[in-house]
């Protein structure tokens, strides 16, 4: 027998200024089923729940309806009233007469009745409500953190201090990044590796993190707090634990003109090299691609070298597996590179360079030593023109947003040109100077006024070679857009930032969503930046959107407190508003007839399969199972399933027909 | 009035006819200035071409940019290079633009007087087509010559001309000429005598 | 595949050596060029400056004739033209509206089944060209594609518009040897020929600097109005420019036509202002000395 409680909120008078909440507490008390039915000024308030739990004891409610705001406002406070008083918490509805009904109608005869509608219509399903159980799920307190650039180490090292295992996992031979790459970074003018080298040092020495270099994710199963990572680790070619990084192998490699990956094609490496000389890990890698020895059977000069006989040539990749409980994306970005600028002679003439180019250039580690060079005779330029959106804010090119970095190191790189060529000319062509951080007007300012930086605004149409020097045909629209040609010697384009490649394969492997640029999705643009719509895998640094050093950083300690928040539980604790596909006795096991259109239509992959066996071992019904741990209670299934063998607790099948009922009642009644 | 692009109402003058014409939005121009550094005559024109789409982008509200743009030089200075449109960041058909400022400055008898040599290259050109269905060079040159008041120009370049079989005396003609005249009346000639 | 022809009125008058040597080009490549019959003048600059329909309906009027003839596609040689036609194709077969209304004032029902292929296209497509080929033509030479065969990208979609190779695959088959150049499609100074001789003078100009300081021998063209400007109005960039240029102007149908043996005398090389030294040896053609080597 049903016993409800109704409770009518005033909110203030938010309700009660249009609704007669009297007459809505008169009508509810002669509904089938209710027992008890009252009003009060502010339900949400300790004395409104009180009146709430004191009715629960003294009527025995078997359900209890709260006419009052929202449910994404307060069901949460009435469902943890309830509780506290002895009721499980699933038995009790809110019935929104505010959102609905009262602030969007005028007072009236007509807006009582709707009030009194909903009413009805709650009580009904309250009526066909089950107790529920949250659903516990245990956590595994560990952290898969992919990539090793400054996002990544910087989350690997927060999760590490805050007393849990990382598992780092990088794909090139040594971590750091580009940040690796650079020479100097804004708005300090830091030396990059200075800053980064003591942190990527730390990553290795840290009792807490397992560092994979040169391996990337192979698969990713599972669910929040229960992840299981298949990692391979591909085969360097050596045996790490004999290796000393001594760097014989490498002065001694024959095969030593390969485009370095590291010098972003300036400068030259051997097959079996290290990336940079403070690589962490600092053991080499052998380059089977170009290899003399995997190419024709020859050499195999490094393995009679070493003095640790530390080669291994018939290695092979190794895959280790791995229980995680959180993930976190630190994959990066790339600048966009090739021949998608043909009026700018970019990939034609060599010295027409992007601007990790000339950071390498500007390094003291890079092909020419720090010196600002040309590329094609070596010569120091006179004069360099840096092109700013070369490639973003460009619909015809296909990147229309802003890659927010390049105003910044564009000034950074005429500055850094300025202080090793102090007779040189920069130029820069802009369309507007985005630098909003913290410092970094300042900088750009400085760029024009101390360093001579001769900014011109206008966009260059075209870029051409005559004589040995570079044509750049721009104008200055701040005169008139009359054109203004330069002849320099080195062009800079600050090319678009874009994702990396292979981005959309690794986001298919984790099942994040991802935009038409192949930057992965975070959850909420504005209130959640570090996590993704999958639970359990959050996002730090420029894979989630092209972004400088400190925002990087920022998000990468972001995402570690979310998995320090996750790991602070040793269960997790969800709400049971989920999926469950319907079982019975054998010999029908279930309803479901195993047709899994649940599954294709599932975003989350929350549906499995389940293989029911008779005596004799066979299997007799392979039916679908719902995941709890990874439904969110969409619904989709539901309303693809044929047989309605798949079920929403909480809005099932009979609550929501008994809703749509009590609402027709009504009209029946009046015709 | 239709309000399916925030860009121009409608019923202003000079912005909403260039979208009806050609489809152009002008907002969409972000005054980057790539169709001014590669246009060939730039430094020739009184506004270059990315001046043309910032007055358009403000002719609605302030009458004065609408003049300006229509009394251009530049309008008839563009030689319909196709190149502004070619490196557009935003794909603006600006030599589609420039075609309907030329309409309209004609339409409202707003032409840039150092057009005059060009206009009359061009309706020269038509005469004879109108006339003959085909550009009867002889007869055209004649024509600009006299509408122009260059009466000497390329003169010791037609001897020559002649000599080499470049020139000929005589016309060629279309025959369905009457078809060509009644195109003429309902194209061209009806717009001019519009009010 | 029926081929129109459509030439256009300069090939009649000022431009009458490119009409020579594509016909007498075809001749030897057996193809049949019929003329688009009683085809009108496409209004090249002058209709689009001055009015909108005009300049739609004046090609609409030849595709049309084209169409009704059984043409599949019409071989147009003067790139403007070439422009011109291909514009109006597609912006009629875009719009229904304004193909009803352009037919109407055409007094024909305008379809659009014609295509408009340039000279390049169709030379192209010939199966075998450098079988053909008795004598390379072994020069340096400056492929100038000028604006319209390459522009606007996203009608004519023919090649690339920044740094087309088609001209230059085709001249090296023919056994030249194409340099490459940074003014290969800037303009020439187009329709302003008599009206502003002087913007030609300066643009021109430009052209013909940057190909002769790389070394080239010629200029390859492959438009009556480039040809015009780099060829006829040589004396008036020399003026504004103080330097002497020699190197000739030849349209691309003329070096096919040369390098398969005919005589210069039938491809019209004799009607250029600037002479074309390098014509073989037999030709009696004044302003034409012994062919040089190679």
């Amino acid at each position: 027998m049903a016993r409800i409680g109704v409770f009518i909120c005033h909110c203030g008078e938010n309700i009660s200024a249009t609704v007669d909440v009297v007459k809505v507490v008169a009508e509810a008390a002669r509904i089938p089923g209710v027992a008890h039915s009252v009003e009060y000024k502010y339900m949400c308030s300790d004395p409104g729940q009180q009146l709430v739990k004191n009715a629960i004891k003294e009527k025995n409610l078997t359900g209890v309806v709260v006419a009052a705001c929202s449910p994404r406002m307060h069901e949460p406070t009435f469902r943890r009233a309830c509780a506290e008083a002895g009721l499980n918490p699933f038995l009790c509805e809110m019935a929104n007469i505010r959102e609905h009904c009262s602030w969007v109608h005028e007072k009236g005869e007509a807006t009582t009745q709707k009030a009194l509608d909903i009413v009805r219509t709650l009580v009904a399903k309250v009526k066909k409500n089950k107790a529920l159980e949250p659903i516990k799920v245990p956590v595994t307190k560990t952290a898969l953190v992919l990539g090793g650039g400054i996002a990544g180490i910087q989350a690997a090292l927060d999760i590490a201090n805050s007393g849990h295992k990382v598992i780092l996992v990088e794909k090139a031979p040594s971590i750091g990044g580009h940040m690796s790459q650079l020479s100097e970074t804004f708005p300090t003018l830091d030396c990059s590796q200075c800053i980064l080298t003591p942190r990527m040092v730390e990553v290795a020495q840290h009792a807490n993190i397992t560092l994979y270099s040169y391996s990337e994710l192979e698969s990713l199963d599972g669910f929040i707090g229960n992840f299981k990572a298949r990692i391979r680790r591909k085969a360097r070619g050596l045996d790490e634990k004999l290796c000393t990084g001594c760097g014989l192998c490498m002065q001694k490699c024959p095969t030593r003109k390969i485009p370095s990956e590291f010098d972003a094609g300036l400068g030259l490496r051997p097959a079996i090299y290290v990336p940079f000389p403070q690589a962490v890990p600092n053991k080499p890698v052998i380059d089977r691609e170009h290899c003399t020895y995997y190419r024709t059977g020859k050499c195999r000069l490094c393995e009679k070298v070493c003095p640790t006989q530390a080669i291994r040539f018939g290695q092979e990749d190794e895959i280790v597996e791995a229980e995680v409980g959180a993930v976190v994306v630190a994959t990066g970005f790339d600048i966009k590179h090739g021949d998608f600028f043909p009026e700018y002679g970019y990939g034609k003439h060599q010295d027409v360079i992007d601007g990790l180019q000339f950071e390498r250039l500007a390094s003291a580690s890079g092909p020419t030593l720090g010196e600002i060079r040309r590329p094609s005779d070596g010569k120091v330029p006179e004069t360099v023109v840096f092109i700013a959106c070369a490639g973003s804010r460009d619909p015809a090119k296909g990147i229309e947003y802003c890659s927010k970095i390049c105003c910044m190191y564009t000034a950074k790189h005429a500055m850094l040109y300025r202080h090793k060529v102090h007779h040189g000319k920069p130029y820069v062509f802009y369309m507007d100077i985005r630098a909003g951080g913290k410092m970094y007007e300042e900088f750009v300012r400085r760029a024009m006024e101390e360093d001579g930086v001769q900014y011109v605004r206008g966009r260059v149409s075209r870029v051409y070679e005559r004589n040995g020097r570079l044509v750049v045909k721009g104008v200055d629209t701040l005169l008139g857009a009359r054109p203004l040609e330069i002849e320099a010697d080195l062009v800079v384009l600050a090319t678009a930032g874009v994702a990396n490649a292979g981005a959309e394969e690794l986001a298919q492997k984790l099942h994040v969503s991802y935009d038409a640029h192949k930057f992965y999705a975070e959850a909420h643009p504005k209130l959640r930046p570090v996590e993704t719509n999958t639970a359990g895998i959050f996002l730090a640094g420029a894979c989630q959107a092209p972004k400088d050093i400190p925002e990087s950083v920022a998000q990468a300690s972001g995402a570690a407190a979310k998995v320090g928040a996750l790991f602070s539980q040793s269960e997790l604790v969800r709400e049971p508003l989920i999926a469950v596909v319907d079982r019975q006795a054998p010999p029908v096991y279930s309803s479901c007839v195993g047709c899994f259109l649940c599954q294709s239509a599932c975003p989350y992959q929350a549906i499995e399969k389940e293989e029911f066996r008779g005596r004799d071992g066979q299997v007799v019904k392979t039916v679908a199972k719902v995941n709890p741990g990874l439904c969110q209670g969409c619904g989709t299934c539901v309303a693809f399933c044929r047989t309605k063998s798949i079920d929403i607790q909480g809005f099932s099948h009979a609550q929501v027909h008994a809703e749509v009922l009590a609402l027709l009642e009504r009209g029946e009644r009046d015709g | 009035m239709s309000g399916e692009k925030h860009a121009h109402p409608a019923a202003e003058p000079l912005p909403g006819r260039v979208l009806e014409q050609t489809g152009v939005d002008v907002a969409r121009c972000y005054q980057c200035g790539k169709c001014s550094a590669g246009c060939p005559l730039a430094a020739e024109m009184d506004y270059p071409p990315s001046q043309i789409m910032h007055l358009l982008q403000l002719a609605g509200e302030f009458p004065e940019f609408a003049e300006m743009a229509l009394r251009s030089h530049t309008a008839w200075l563009c030689l319909t290079c196709e190149i502004c449109y070619c490196r557009c960041p935003m794909e603006l058909d600006i030599p589609r633009v420039m075609d309907a400022l030329r309409h309209e400055a004609l339409r409202q008898k707003k032409v840039n007087p150092k057009a005059k040599d060009i206009l009359a290259f061009h309706r020269a050109f038509l005469d004879s087509v109108k006339h003959t269905g085909r550009l009867f060079e002889m007869g055209q040159v004649v024509d600009y010559k006299l509408r122009s008041g260059h009466f000497l120009q390329d003169l010791l370049q037609a001897p020559w001309m002649f000599l080499v079989g470049k020139l000929h005396l005589l016309p060629e003609r279309v025959r369905d000429r009457r078809q060509l005249k009644r195109i003429f009346a309902r194209t061209l000639k009806a717009r001019e005598n519009r009010p | 595949m029926k081929t129109g022809f459509y030439p256009g009125c300069s090939m009649k008058g000022s431009a009458r050596e490119y009409s020579e040597s594509l016909l007498a080009v075809a001749r030897v490549l057996g193809r049949e060029l019929p003329e688009v019959p009683d085809w009108n003048c496409c209004g090249a600059t002058a209709a689009h400056n001055l009015d909108h329909d005009l300049a739609l309906a004046l090609p609409a009027r030849i595709l049309a004739a084209a169409e009704k003839k059984g043409m599949d596609e019409v071989l147009v040689p003067c790139a403007a033209c070439y422009s011109r036609l291909k514009v109006t194709r597609h912006e009629l077969l875009e719009d229904e509206k304004l193909r009803q209304r352009i037919s109407g004032l055409v007094e024909a029902d305008y379809r659009g089944s014609a295509k408009v292929v340039n000279i390049i296209e169709w030379l192209a497509a010939v199966p075998d060209l450098e079988k053909l080929v008795k004598k390379p033509f072994q020069r340096k030479v400056a492929c100038y594609y000028g604006c319209l065969l390459v522009r606007p990208a996203g009608i004519v979609e023919f090649d690339r518009p920044e740094e087309p190779q088609s001209m230059d695959l085709l001249m090296a088959k023919l056994g030249a040897k194409p340099i490459d150049w940074a003014f290969k499609t800037e303009c020439c100074g187009a329709g302003f020929s008599v009206s502003r001789t002087d913007l030609v003078a300066k643009l021109s100009g430009l052209i013909l600097e940057d190909a002769v300081s790389r070394g080239a021998e010629a200029v390859i063209v492959a438009c009556p109005m480039c040809h015009l400007n780099l060829d006829l109005r040589r004396p008036n960039i020399e003026k504004r420019t103080g330097k002497k240029y020699d190197i000739p102007v030849i349209y691309i149908t003329q070096v096919l036509g040369l390098a398969m043996g005919l005589p210069p005398k039938k491809l019209g090389l004799q009607r250029h202002k600037v002479a074309v030294k390098f014509a073989p040896a037999e030709s009696p053609v004044p302003g034409v000395s012994a062919k040089r080597g190679a």
